[in-house]
């Protein structure tokens, strides 16, 4: 699950859900799967939006379902909204990268095409976007696990 | 002996027994069976039917023995209908509830286990009574497939492969050891659930007004439940009477065929 929104938020949240379905494990000795842990995290964002104070978190969560055979990457913002999408952005960065995203992504892509379409999209905001982001961080999620890949330096990518 | 600790459900008698919960059971026993039995491909639930007045409405209520709790799990009650009633209800919201927070079916273990901690609960606390009622819960999901549970008022459940509960239930458990073969199918489960209630049901013969069949199949990734047809359970109670008949026969053949001593 990756995060982004207010500072705090966004550590409670992320560690809330994580030891949720954490919990469910331990109870139930299987995992739940990425839809139904996408679908928990919806239903948490939901409920603290129609309460005293609302979690102003965005995210987005990756998982790989054992029982269907295949990876799921789910969209969700602050306002409870889920989407399980191919690729989404999240940020005022999302603004340039879902055109690149739009153009360049293609469904039956590799892993190391996807890991060139991430550069490319990178490349982008740091020519474009006024802010700098000079490092992003990279994770793989596949049938074997949580894999760390290499980190993006802008400087070093061609603009 | 038993009178001074039974009265109240949260206290142990001295032999630490809890004598409203056996109680319970006592008022079970005496209920309309009920039968499960776990095929390779699906389950079959059978209940007997003790209300068979000619004046009760079966056109326009549902059974009073076979419940469906959600789209992958049936459960069939004996004991107290009107504590069923409630038990059944229950069942119905925690698997909605569930349904609503993680948006897919509830995994069946988890929901006989969500209810029989609250049939727990009226063991301990609350100085109410348990529930008279044990329930058999015939389910699939898309970690184990095809489950059979059993539950009991003292909150204890466990998994079959083919179990009993209610009237004559400790007869058709015996039956069932005998005569239950793993990887039986769904149809030689029906003919062994009419076998075995034939044999173990004191109303000299069955008729398909005392017997409901349900079956827990898969179809095309859903899950269904289906009632038989007066016809077919006509049919497979025909088809039982035939081969006792032809056993029987059998015997008598082989009895006359032995030289006399």
């Amino acid at each position: 699950m990756a995060v982004c929104g207010e500072s705090g938020d966004t550590t409670q949240f992320s560690e809330y859900i994580a030891k949720n379905v954490h919990l469910y494990k331990m109870k139930n000795d299987y995992e739940l799967s990425p839809r139904a842990s996408a679908n928990f995290t919806r239903r948490m964002l939901a409920d603290s939006l129609r309460s005293r104070e609302r979690y102003n978190v965005n995210l987005l969560m990756a998982g790989y379902d054992e029982v269907e055979k295949k990876a799921e990457l789910y969209y969700m913002d602050y306002l409870a909204s889920m989407m399980e999408l191919p690729y989404c952005a999240h940020g005022y960065g999302s603004y340039f990268v879902l055109g690149c995203l739009d153009a360049y992504y293609k469904p039956d892509m590799s892993v190391a095409n996807g890991y060139e379409l991430l550069k490319r999209c990178i490349a982008e905001i740091s020519k474009r976007f006024s802010i700098n982001l000079p490092t992003f961080s990279v994770k793989l999620i596949d049938k074997d696990g949580i894999h760390d890949q290499e980190p993006i330096h802008a400087r070093q990518l061609v603009i | 002996m038993a009178r001074r600790y039974d009265s109240r459900t949260t206290i142990f008698s001295p032999e630490g027994r809890l004598y409203q919960v056996e109680y319970a059971m006592e008022a079970i026993a005496h209920a309309g069976t009920c039968l499960g039995i776990l095929a390779k491909d699906g389950i079959i639930l059978a209940a007997e039917k003790k209300n068979t007045n000619v004046l009760l409405d079966d056109e326009n209520f549902f059974s009073d023995k076979i419940y469906k709790l959600y789209d992958d799990m049936v459960c069939s009650v004996a004991g107290i209908t009107s504590d069923a009633n409630v038990l059944t209800n229950e069942l119905r919201l925690i698997a909605q509830r569930y349904f609503l927070q993680y948006g897919e079916p509830m995994p069946c273990e988890q929901l006989v286990s969500w209810l029989c901690n609250i049939k727990q609960a009226y063991t301990q606390y609350g100085g109410k009574r348990p529930f008279g009622v044990s329930i058999l819960y015939a389910g699939w999901d898309k970690h184990y497939g095809f489950q059979l549970y059993q539950s009991d008022p003292s909150g204890n459940y466990g998994g079959w492969k083919a179990t009993c509960i209610g009237n004559y239930s400790n007869a058709a458990i015996s039956l069932l050891k005998q005569d239950y073969k793993e990887e039986i199918s769904l149809q030689e489960a029906k003919a062994l659930v009419v076998k075995i209630l034939s044999k173990t049901l004191d109303t000299t013969k069955l008729s398909p007004e005392k017997l409901e069949i349900a079956s827990l199949y898969r179809e095309k990734n859903n899950t269904k439940m289906s009632i038989l047809k007066h016809e077919e359970v006509k049919r497979l109670i025909e088809d039982q009477e035939r081969v006792e008949k032809e056993e029987e026969a059998q015997k008598k053949r082989e009895a006359e065929a032995r030289p006399s001593t």
